[in-house]
């Protein structure tokens, strides 16, 4: 009987005060972040979208090497001499026009080995995660700086210097080829 | 409040129409914001925000809820029975509804002036049960049929304590009618029936403790016989999908969801009335000051609505504090606890009101 009542009194006492902390947490501000309209602070080191300042590029392909899953595509013609292909910002003078950088962010997984070995600094991580697509090619994003135009006149530019150097080269052994190299011993 | 109208309009349909239209834009309005604050108390007291997307502060949610339930398909299994299936939220949704019928908004707001008010209630609440089961049986699903026989257990055993608390009350103030029993407790807050009744007296004193164990006891039956947390094993969402109306969907799944607000209302309604004054002021009336007598019947209905409106947020508050009961010691609780205390103070209430 003593338990009976006991019982009935803790239930009665119980509910109040779990009435009572509910009814705290009422007005206790809300924890919620509102994401699209505010944006949690992102940690110092994160890793998101890469981005390549290809003015700094020097087309040296180290970071598509250094890529695990080959996500970045390089390509590179050489300059041809007397042409001016600018400098870094560190001051290397460049050589190769990069005729293609692309990084396929589908299949990136944002390791960051990539950024290590650039020897100018040019590829690093932004702060940028919202970049979802409907289509997945349209993850490919290419970082070159050259119109279609301008590589095919790079392209036709070297394999010209190119030709040249071939005939010059041609030209200076042809005499060469007329008298039998002396033999050697 | 249909004589007035009969009078106005001199046409029996019109005049019908228009009375039933009052309970009917409450119970939608009951639903509407309900389904809103419910989200919102229910966010706030565990630390989040709730809708916030649609108008200020997602005031609209329940707006864009229905249009979207509007919007739905009618998707019905093939192994059901139709007809049941069919009738079940119709008939879930009338005795709710019918529950209206007899509850004085104001004293000039009743729609019927029937002397066995309480009785009627009591009664027609009863169809909700047929209703449940009708739903939870057509469905042709195991999970339906157990909310479905696991509500009408529950229903029908915590109707008992609340009939002998009612009958109490009954008992007490000797009358049956629900406008009388709000008229008994005139204005301001001493006169109510949880400090004692009205008359001034050692009765009024000897009462108040038994009131507050009457007004428990009806407080936690009523919570049952709605199917809210604690008491929500018939359509507890973590086991049995939604229980007896697991099934349904589109409108028919929002008429077993406006009747669940209704009855919230509806059983709060009742406990006002019983308890709390019914339509009375607690604080006395401005109309009564200005000696306007137009006003008091629109400030009955406002604190009406008022208290009505507050014992659904203490509901809400529950259902936020408390887990969910098992069937035995639901069962207990009611057999065991209820029961026995109501019993016990139904027989202390009739000696104190012999004195």
């Amino acid at each position: 009987m003593k338990q009976y009542f006991k019982n009935t009194w803790d239930g009665i006492w119980t509910v109040l005060i779990g009435m009572k902390i509910t009814f705290k947490h009422l007005f206790t501000p809300a924890v919620t972040i509102q994401y699209p309209d505010v944006k949690v602070k992102l940690p110092d080191r994160v890793r998101n979208r890469l981005y390549v300042n290809i003015d700094d590029c020097i087309g040296c392909d180290q970071c598509s090497r250094a890529c695990p899953v080959s996500c970045i595509e390089i390509e590179t013609v050489k300059g041809v001499p007397g042409e001016d292909l600018g400098t870094t910002s560190n001051g290397k003078k460049k050589a190769l026009w990069v005729t293609k950088f692309n990084i396929d962010f589908a299949k990136c997984c944002y390791c960051q080995l990539c950024v290590f070995p650039c020897p100018t600094e040019c590829i690093y991580m932004t702060d940028i995660y919202e970049f979802s697509e409907y289509d997945r090619n349209n993850f490919v994003y290419n970082f070159s700086a050259l119109t279609k135009e301008e590589i095919e006149q790079k392209k036709i530019n070297f394999e010209k210097f190119q030709a040249e150097k071939e005939a010059q080269k041609a030209a200076a052994a042809k005499p060469k080829t007329d008298t039998p190299p002396a033999a050697t011993n | 409040m249909y004589q007035y109208f009969y009078n106005l309009l001199g046409n029996e349909i019109a005049a019908t129409l228009i009375t039933a239209a009052v309970p009917l834009v409450n119970v939608l309005l009951v639903a509407l914001i309900g389904v809103y604050l419910e989200r919102k108390v229910s966010a706030h007291m565990q630390d989040r925000l709730g809708p916030m997307r649609t108008g200020w502060h997602g005031v609209f949610q329940t707006i864009a809820d229905f249009i979207k339930m509007l919007q739905k398909e009618d998707a019905v299994s093939t192994e059901i029975d139709k007809k049941l299936y069919n009738l079940a939220p119709v008939l879930v949704f009338t005795g709710t509804f019918a529950a209206y019928a007899a509850i004085p908004f104001s004293s000039q707001l009743i729609g019927s002036e029937a002397e066995v008010g309480i009785f009627y209630v009591v009664a027609i609440s009863s169809l909700v049960v047929a209703g449940i089961l009708m739903a939870g049986w057509s469905s042709n699903n195991k999970y339906s049929l157990l909310g479905a026989m696991r509500s009408a257990a529950q229903i029908v055993s915590y109707e008992i304590p609340t009939a002998i608390v009612i009958l109490s009350m009954v008992m007490l103030t000797g009358t049956l009618s629900l406008d009388k029993f709000s008229q008994m407790q005139t204005a301001y807050f001493w006169n109510w029936n949880i400090f004692g009744g009205a008359d001034f007296g050692l009765v009024k004193f000897l009462l108040i403790p038994f009131m507050i164990v009457g007004f428990i006891i009806v407080f936690i039956s009523t919570l049952a016989e709605v199917n809210r947390t604690p008491f929500d094993i018939p359509e507890a969402e973590s086991e049995l999908v939604a229980g007896y109306f697991t099934e349904y969907c589109g409108m028919k799944w929002a008429m077993f969801m406006l009747s669940e607000y209704g009855n919230m209302f509806a059983v709060s309604a009742i406990v006002t009335i019983l308890f709390f004054g019914g339509y009375q002021s607690p604080v006395g009336y401005v109309g009564d000051l200005l000696g306007a007598d137009w006003m008091i019947p629109l400030e009955q209905g406002f604190w009406f609505i008022a208290k009505g409106w507050f014992f659904i947020f203490v509901q809400m508050w529950l259902r936020w504090t408390l887990p969910r009961l098992r069937v035995d010691q639901l069962m207990s609780l009611c057999w065991k606890y209820l029961i026995p205390y109501a019993f016990v103070n139904l027989i202390i209430i009739g000696f104190i009101s012999l004195i």
